[in-house]
């Protein structure tokens, strides 16, 4: 792999205070490794507790169903089965879940179990608790559950006709949310425009991130306390306290979320309180620990799937110079069976409305519906890929009905670099970047200057050869006032990550995190910004591992998603350790006899004077006197602890939820992927020859870790766009339910990637860095563009699905008339 | 009738330790190893043979552990990612895991440790293509294989400097 880092313009500013031997910015080996390569991880099935139960979920084979009966009696027979649990059970114990939409969808039930009526394949009806894993599975055969089909409703247009089935009786017409966005004045666009590029559908198809490790716990329940212990890999565990607590009628306090290692979320782990609740009451009903491992089959089938999304009717006003004004959008987000995280869906891809384009005019009208499918959850690049993808396409297809130059069409319309900050039509300010360099460098990865000849070569060899342009908006450090547009009822707004940087007894730097990695590095990332305020080595700086709620060490907002990290998480750590390092300075002062700390310095592992360097303190007679030996200290530091706590809060406003106005994320890193396919007409069969990527994610605080990333999710995107799908059949079933059906992309799957990194600092945030790891969703783009181009003389298809296996590719290429149906072109 | 053997006494030797177990005959081997053995390294990914993750070494084969029934590895010698680095110093392909950066969230990580142990066993100089062959059946969510295929030619040259 060959790489260019493009070193910035600007040099890389970090905060006033002094960041003297500078470990941020370098490749630090990652301090997880050690444990991860010797098995020595501790995921979520790898505790154990004494005379655990091991739970088997009996679910439901219907997409849509009354249930009418549940005879547990043969499976609470068999030796060895402790138990079970059915959704008359949870509906007598836990008040449903708290729902994020307004009324009426806002009313909805959601249990965890089905109570009543199963409302997806895979829904989870009864729980039983065995000895072993095999006996569970066997009790679990023995389970007797009679149902009435009903109807299933498995399009997303389809859910909002009047003669449609209902799933919930508090969601008319099956509509979740419905919203109107008008920015800047449409009309005016359309009026002034040359011409006006009419598409009648696009879709974006629904599919998961799949972590590695499918989703499950080890819960307790202590008998005396009332508390639980949650030994999980639920990624948001803020979120999850904050629904499952009312859920089971108790105070956070009783809730204690535990987890070490998580073999990947992507935002799948994110909802799994609805399982958490079934296990707390097992665990409670049973007086006995109780584990769940997901099987890979429920993962797929009923664990949290991306959101799939319809545009239609969608009108793109563009002057004759491919100027382009807007446009206008009627949008369908399908949620699947339950709303869970949704419908915030509907207003977090507004954090990218323009996408990456100089567009003021922009009108949208969004429906989120339910369906008779797989519930569906944030996932990598969560509501802003979907739109992105669509910013994207809207792009490429204008290009291709006007015959205008898909790289000059783009610069065309970016947001220029001057332009930085940059308000887009709804309030959002991107902080900074340059989006024609990017292009210029993805350009450069994959030799645009010789694609003439590339494409006559591969024609020589009877093949198709397209190139296509992808950018992502990878927004993060959410507003979460952005939720009250929504529902303005909501009580949320803001965001806060916590750190704690000690300094113990013997000298030992210790750090506490909020949040939940699940591979993201942050035990390394941190140590590195500890290091560099400390004046040490990271291998001096102890992270914990892992979370644990009893800490004390987490807010409201913990947890890992949302591309934070960089941004709240190591600003709380540079909180944290600028308070330590205060603390120390004043105690250097105190006990060395300087007069201010202003005469003192912290170097190797000591505070020292400045003007005499032999008298020093070595951290471990700070941490010894404060610790142990306070009596020493004169009256005016002994308020000092070494021990401190910083919350870390972005500078967010309330939104204007009248207008749906307001910055909604506090940085906006960017990619632009370049990608070059070769497609065999006879087939359809294509293969991605030269990719290119260029990720700008502000100040690198670990560059390997930023360039993992950025590989990882390529690879993500590339998946989806070219194989992974969840199918449904007309009944509701899924037919990809498993990694037979469902193909991730393995070793010889992936293209050769070239990667290049342009950092554009961040001005708002502590660091100068920005939330990354979710810009992925370019591929898609890149992938589609790329097919569209090498099929120009084939009929000239249009793309109109980021799901383009091998066949759909072949369908193209036999009836280009049918989706050139779906575009005209109105001149003026 | 006559009833079925539900269990049977198996001896194995894991990492050079000898274990004897009375075991389910239906148990996999997988969750002999990480539930009887208490060796969690190996993990289990999707329960249907596509993933890697149990992936563990059956007298010099690498085989997918949740594919194999405990009692099939019966007399056998098993080789599991705790027995990489016996006194605590890395294998050259844990170093380079490490040093490449070949590994996120590190779930994936032992299965792809072991095919590629089991690769650089039988073909010490592998080219680019025969690497990315022999962990075809190791899926990794995380890193898009660039860094874990760049980790193993760096272990079969050496390992890292």
């Amino acid at each position: 792999m060959s790489e260019t880092t493009v070193t910035p313009d600007r040099p890389i500013t970090v905060e006033e205070t002094e960041t003297a031997p500078g470990f941020i910015g370098v490749n630090v080996p990652r301090k997880e490794d050690r444990r991860l390569v010797q098995g020595e991880g501790v995921f979520v099935d790898d505790v154990k507790r004494h005379g655990m139960a091991y739970v088997h979920f009996v679910r439901s084979p219907y997409a849509h169903a009354a249930i009418t009966r549940i005879d547990v009696s043969k499976a609470t027979a068999l030796e060895g089965v402790y138990g079970t649990l059915i959704g008359e059970e949870v509906a007598a114990e836990t008040e449903p879940f708290f729902q994020i939409a307004p009324p009426p969808a806002g009313e909805l039930k959601d249990y965890a179990l089905a109570v009543g009526k199963v409302r997806h394949v895979g829904e989870p009806v009864v729980a039983v608790a065995a000895a072993t894993r095999e006996l569970a599975r066997d009790a679990a055969d023995l389970v007797e559950v009679d149902y009435e089909p009903l109807e299933p409703i498995v399009d997303m247009e389809r859910a909002a006709e009047p003669s449609a089935p209902q799933l919930h009786d508090e969601a008319p017409a099956n509509t979740i949310w419905q919203g109107n966005f008008d920015y800047g004045d449409y009309d005016a666009a359309l009026a002034e425009a040359d011409k006006v590029v009419r598409i009648k559908r696009l879709h974006f198809h629904r599919f998961s991130s799949t972590p590695l490790e499918t989703s499950g716990a080890v819960v307790e329940y202590n008998r005396g306390t009332g508390q639980w212990t949650i030994h999980s890999n639920n990624q948001f565990p803020g979120f999850a306290i904050i629904m499952m607590g009312p859920a089971l009628k108790v105070g956070m306090d009783k809730l204690r979320f535990v987890s070490q290692d998580i073999g990947g979320g992507f935002g799948s782990k994110i909802c799994t309180h609805v399982q958490l609740v079934a296990l707390c009451l097992l665990a409670r009903k049973l007086k006995r620990a109780v584990n769940w491992t997901e099987w890979r089959t429920d993962q797929h089938t009923a664990n949290s799937h991306g959101n799939e999304r319809m545009f239609l009717d969608v009108e793109v006003p563009v002057r004759s110079d491919g100027t382009m004004l807007g446009f206008k959008a009627r949008m369908i987000d399908d949620c699947g069976a339950f709303t869970r995280y949704e419908p915030l869906g509907c207003i977090i891809w507004a954090q990218v409305t323009p996408g990456v384009y100089r567009w003021r005019n922009v009108r949208v009208d969004f429906t989120q519906v339910c369906t008779n499918k797989s519930p569906c959850g944030p996932n990598r690049g969560y509501s802003r890929m979907q739109h992105l993808w669509f910013t994207e396409r809207v792009i490429d297809i204008v290009a291709h009905e006007l015959g205008l130059d898909p790289v000059e069409i783009r610069k065309r319309n970016y947001i220029r670099a001057d332009e930085m900050p940059y308000e887009t039509p709804n309030g959002c300010v991107y902080d900074s970047g340059d989006y024609e360099r990017c292009l210029d460098e993805a350009l450069k990865l994959i030799d645009y200057g010789s694609i003439e000849t590339r494409r006559q070569d591969a024609e020589s060899r009877g093949k198709l050869l397209g190139v296509g342009i992808g950018s992502t908006l990878d927004s993060g450090t959410n507003n979460f006032g952005q939720s009250t547009i929504v529902n303005p009822e909501l009580q949320f707004s803001g965001n806060n990550e916590v750190a704690s940087v000690k300094l113990d007894i013997f000298g030992e730097i210790v750090v506490t995190l909020g949040t939940t990695p699940q591979g993201q590095s942050h035990e390394t990332t941190a140590a590195q910004v500890v290091a560099d305020l400390l004046n040490v080595s990271p291998d001096d700086v102890n992270v914990r591992a892992g979370h644990d709620s009893y800490w004390n060490s987490h807010a409201g907002f913990s947890g890992t998603y949302a591309s934070q990290f960089a941004v709240t998480g190591l600003g709380a750590v540079k909180g944290a350790t600028e308070m330590l390092r205060e603390q120390i300075l004043k105690i250097g002062a105190g006990v060395l006899g300087a007069g201010s700390t202003d005469e003192v310095e912290l170097a190797e592992g000591t505070v020292r004077r400045k003007d005499n360097p032999e008298a020093a303190l070595p951290f471990m007679a700070c941490g010894a006197i404060v610790n142990a030996n306070n009596a020493v200290l004169p009256l005016e530091l002994r308020d000092l602890t070494l021990n401190c706590r910083y919350v870390y809060v972005p500078p967010h406003q309330l939104p204007d939820t009248e207008r749906k106005y307001g910055n909604l994320t506090l940085t906006y890193a960017n990619q632009i992927h370049a990608c070059i396919v070769e497609v065999d007409p006879e087939t359809g069969v294509y293969e991605i020859v030269d990719y290119g990527a260029v990720d700008d994610c502000g100040v690198r605080i670990n560059p390997q870790i930023v360039e993992g990333q950025v590989q990882g999710a390529t690879a993500q995107s590339i998946g989806a766009a070219t194989h992974e799908t969840f199918v449904y059949d007309e009944d509701g079933n899924l037919l990809t339910p498993n990694f037979y059906d469902y193909h991730v992309p393995h070793a010889l799957d992936m293209p050769p990637l070239k990667a290049a990194y342009v950092e554009s600092p961040s001005p708002f945030t502590p660091l100068g860095a920005k939330g990354m790891g979710e810009g992925g969703g370019a591929g898609l783009s890149a992938v589609a563009a790329a097919l569209q181009d090498a099929l120009r003389n084939s009929g000239k298809p249009i793309v109109t699905s980021s799901s383009n296996p091998y066949h759909r590719v072949w369908e193209l290429l036999q009836n280009p008339e049918e989706s050139r149906q779906l575009v005209e072109v109105e001149e003026r | 009738m006559i009833e079925p053997i539900r269990s049977q006494l198996i001896a194995v030797e894991v990492n050079g330790e000898r274990h004897e177990r009375d075991v389910e005959v239906r148990r996999l081997l997988v969750h002999f190893l990480r539930d009887d053995l208490d060796l969690t390294g190996t993990h289990v990914g999707c329960d249907t043979g596509n993933c890697g993750a149990c992936t563990v070494i059956v007298d010099g084969v690498a085989i997918k552990s949740c594919m194999m029934l405990a009692v099939q590895a019966d007399g056998s010698s098993i080789e599991t990612v705790e027995g990489l680095a016996p006194d605590g110093e890395l294998h050259p392909l844990q170093q380079a895991f490490s040093s490449f950066h070949a590994l996120q969230c590190g779930y994936c990580t032992p299965g792809m440790l072991m095919s590629a142990k089991h690769l650089l066993d039988h073909n010490p100089e592998p080219t680019e293509a025969e690497i990315r062959r022999a962990i075809q059946g190791n899926i990794c969510r995380c890193t898009g294989y660039v860094n874990i295929v760049e980790a193993i030619a760096s272990a079969a040259k050496g390992g890292p400097t």
